[in-house]
């Protein structure tokens, strides 16, 4: 039983660790803050699959009373902690992202042309802003057809991912 | 389609792609983490070398006599240029009948300058020319003439042109300014600039870019400003590649450019305030800037931040408690040891006094000097008290001076270095080792005490050439795109109109006509950041290898994570989130444990080392460029030789600095070991060579390519 415990305690010290090491990324000043804007990638880039709207509630739970643009260290590890110890916003498998392509390729062509998924993308859902959408299509256009192979471009990107 | 089943498509399509950005954005934030931590330690560095020439000082009366070789030529006393009219007379005789050779294709230059050769030099230089020595000293005297008479800060008025445009850090890049001219125009009563400093070092084309500025200076001295930087300092040019620029450029004047340099730097102005309303410097200020004060500074004494006033060592106790908020002055660091300080926040997470422990058990050398003085953090030492001999004047040692100039110095220093920070306060700048980190508070304090209502700074990189802070009335502005590398940061410039309202520009240099994805550019970035950071993990081998054995008390080879962690972190004192690098530095075992030993792997020398001890051989390593700036300062006639007997005494007061216990012997063999052909010189560029490292990748991409 001591060694569960123990083990329990190690592996909540090691999710704190990982909590803090990608917020000292972003806390420019030294003084245990960051700014609210960045709260989004700090949470992604542990892992985190969340949308826009879980998002935002998680940055009204770690937010002061009264908002100040930026995010203290100590709100943040208590909720950020439960949220990895509790695994939620699980990844994406890519099975499941393929079909999300294909649901928009509604000819089942295998490819997608810019027009189409810029339309899905900047007018449905959690809206993609003009920038992201440019980045996105600069990695994903195929440079000779001019379409998305989003086959590949999941491929691709995955191989990235784990890089 | 059921467009219920499309959003869901694509929210789950936009949670993806969002999470893959973020994790991107990760990396390239801690990049630029490496990149910034890696140029404030060249920083440090550079202020723990001049407390290398200073414990040289220090030691001169004892070892003089016995070494008169070395120590004549430590000390040679060059003549204040500035002051001595006889000097300048026969300076300028000496450009004067400096001769053209009629095979020389580059531009000429005729005074007073017209727009004829302004865009004689824009053209010549595009075309990879050089100009003239002969036409670069006279520009430069001329310049120096028409500097000399001007104030510390110039108050300008945008009520002639429209707008008035302010470019950042240029950092010998030729090609930001040439791009900005393409894009805003070239200066003109019309089109009005200031240059905010940082002109030199770094970039290939410094000299290029100094003369360009001068030149339009010269054409428009209503129109064109330009405001000094902490790089318009001739011992920062030694570290970041000015001076070896001019010395390769200009193989026979480069020393009297070089000189001349000197004392232009020294007059260039500190501030310019636009419309009384706009105030324009490098770095930024201090709770104790002040204008008023500023403007009655002589300016050109302050020859180089890193060297404080002459003071006699009895009147420095005093100075330590009534001076706490000193910039510039942590030359001694309470780190004494083999590393400085680069810790942003050591201050705060953890006692500076403790730390000087954790290297206690290592075998590397200590910076720490005989002479040391007791470490405090407000104390401005006398080492500060550089002196260059082949730049510098020995004439400024000899008086004591009195606290004015020291109070001088620090308003200049503050001004030059400081960086603005978000919480209320000032204190000292610890990372760079220089001026003040200032708070809204203190910008809020000094524009209203001077009825100002912006400032506008430099000397920060930022990933978008500007950056605003202090709830907007502090603007940073940087010139120099693709600074720490391809695709790292873009460049940026600010017009400012009647209304004062600022209006940014942003470009990037780009030599690669394809756009790159953020994940190539990401990439790209990164990998030259972790070399950097591979090379400082091989430079502390020992220390390390040292200290990481001590937690795998069974030779396993392998420790924690959170030991090699710690252990690094403590040893390198850069601030950076080792946990996160850790799978891109070194090898995991199956069970997540580090396999220490594989940070070194992608690191080798760069040729079969001489004959030395292994640990002089990582300590020439670490301090390779330091050498090499000693030694080139010892190579008087730039031969790129110096003696056995110079080699060997310079080597000896450098070990002592560090505190390191080599014997005579083992520096003998060494000197006898790279004198190839015996002639009782050593060529030290070819010796230091063999200490430089290189990452094994390319080595083989270089055979196979």
């Amino acid at each position: 039983m001591a060694d569960d415990k123990e083990a329990a305690e190690a592996f909540v010290s090691e999710v704190h660790k990982r909590i803090s090491n990608a917020f000292d990324v972003f806390d420019h000043e030294f003084n245990h803050t960051v700014d609210v804007r960045e709260i989004g990638t700090i949470i992604r880039s542990l892992g985190c699959f969340p949308t826009e709207a879980e998002l935002h509630d998680i940055i009204a739970e770690v937010e002061e009373e009264e908002p100040t643009g930026y995010i203290r260290f100590e709100k943040f590890l208590p909720t950020m902690t439960k949220v990895l110890m509790e695994h939620k916003f699980r990844p994406i498998p890519d099975d499941l992202l393929l079909q999300a392509f294909e649901v928009l390729d509604q000819q089942k062509r295998g490819y997608l042309e810019p027009e189409e998924l810029s339309k899905y993308l900047m007018q449905e859902g959690e809206t993609f802003t003009q920038e992201e959408m440019e980045e996105m299509l600069s990695a994903a256009l195929d440079p000779d057809k001019n379409v998305i192979f989003y086959k590949d471009f999941v491929g691709m990107m995955t191989i990235d991912d784990t890089q | 389609m059921c467009t219920y089943i499309a959003m869901k498509a694509a929210i789950l399509i936009q949670r993806w792609y969002r999470r893959y950005i973020a994790r991107l954005e990760m990396r390239r934030r801690y990049t630029w983490n490496i990149f910034q931590s890696i140029e404030y330690a060249g920083e440090q560095d550079q202020l723990q070398l001049s407390s290398f020439f200073s414990f040289m000082l220090d030691n001169f009366s004892q070892l003089n006599g016995k070494e008169p070789d070395l120590i004549s030529h430590l000390l040679d006393p060059a003549v204040d240029t500035a002051v001595d009219p006889v000097v300048e007379d026969q300076r300028q005789c000496r450009y004067e009948h400096i001769l053209v050779p009629e095979s020389y294709s580059g531009p000429h230059l005729s005074f007073p300058l017209s727009v004829t050769d302004t865009n004689a030099l824009l053209g010549a230089f595009k075309e990879q020319q050089t100009l003239h020595a002969k036409y670069v000293l006279q520009l430069l005297d001329k310049t120096q003439k028409f500097l000399k008479q001007m104030p510390n800060v110039i108050y300008v008025s945008s009520s002639y042109a429209k707008e008035i445009t302010i470019c950042g850090d240029l950092h010998g890049r030729l090609d930001d300014l040439l791009l900005i001219f393409y894009k805003n125009g070239l200066p003109s009563a019309e089109n009005p600039y200031i240059f905010n400093g940082d002109f030199v070092d770094r970039g290939k084309k410094s000299i290029e870019i100094i003369i360009i500025l001068f030149a339009f200076l010269l054409l428009y001295p209503d129109h064109m400003h330009l405001n000094r930087g902490n790089h318009e300092d001739h011992i920062m040019n030694l570290r970041y590649g000015f001076t070896k620029e001019v010395m390769q450029k200009y193989k026979t004047h480069g020393r009297e450019i070089l000189q001349l340099l000197q004392d232009v730097f020294s007059l260039l102005p500190i501030a310019t305030v636009i419309d009384n309303k706009v105030l324009v410097v490098h770095g930024g200020l201090s709770d104790h800037t002040d204008l008023d004060f500023l403007n009655t500074v002589k300016r050109h004494k302050v020859k180089s931040a890193l060297r404080l006033p002459k003071c006699s060592v009895d009147r420095k106790d005093v100075r330590t408690s009534s001076t706490r908020q000193r910039g510039g002055a942590r030359l001694h660091s309470p780190h004494s040891t083999g590393h400085v300080p680069h810790r942003r926040k050591g201050h705060h997470t953890r006692p500076s006094s403790s730390s000087s422990s954790s290297s206690s058990s290592s075998s590397t050398p200590s910076v720490c000097s005989p002479h040391h003085r007791p470490p405090s953090p407000g104390t401005p030492c006398p080492t500060s008290m550089l002196q260059v001999p082949f730049l510098d004047s020995i004439v400024s040692l000899a008086p004591p001076q009195p606290p004015r100039d020291e109070l001088e110095w620090k308003q200049v220093v503050d001004v030059l270095w400081s960086d603005p920070k978000t919480q209320n306060g000032c204190s000292p700048n610890s990372f760079r080792g220089g001026g003040c980190y200032f708070g809204p508070d203190v910008t809020e304090q000094l524009l209203r005490k001077h009825g100002l209502c912006l400032l506008i700074r430099s000397h920060e990189c930022k990933q978008d050439g500007y950056e605003l802070c202090h709830n907007g009335q502090v603007i940073t502005i940087f010139s120099a795109s693709n600074y720490y590398e391809e695709g790292s940061n873009r460049g940026a410039y600010v017009k400012l109109g009647p209304e004062l309202v600022p209006h940014f520009f942003q470009y990037q240099v780009s030599r690669c006509t394809r756009k790159l994805t953020l994940q190539q550019r990401v990439s790209v970035a990164e990998s030259s950041a972790l070399k950097a950071l591979q090379e400082k993990l091989f430079a502390h081998r020992s220390e390390l290898m040292t200290a990481f054995q001590q937690h795998d008390v069974n030779n396993t080879g392998k420790i924690s994570t959170a030991e090699w962690t710690q252990v690094v972190d403590s040893v390198l004192r850069l601030d950076l989130p080792w946990r996160t690098l850790r799978p891109r530095l070194v090898q995991l075992a199956p069970d997540g444990d580090v396999e220490y030993e594989s940070c070194f792997d992608s690191i080798s020398l760069g040729q079969p080392i001489p004959k030395v001890a292994p640990n002089l051989a990582e300590t020439l390593c670490r301090y390779r460029t330091d050498l090499e700036i000693i030694f080139n300062i010892i190579d008087k006639d730039h031969s790129g030789q110096i003696s056995i007997e110079e080699f060997r005494q310079t080597w000896k007061l450098f070990s002592s600095h560090l505190n390191m216990d080599v014997d005579d012997k083992a520096i003998d063999d060494m000197a006898r070991s790279i004198d190839f052909n015996k002639d009782g010189s050593i060529d030290f560029n070819e010796f230091l060579e063999a200490f430089r490292v290189v990452h094994k990748l390319d080595i083989k991409e270089q055979q196979h390519g």
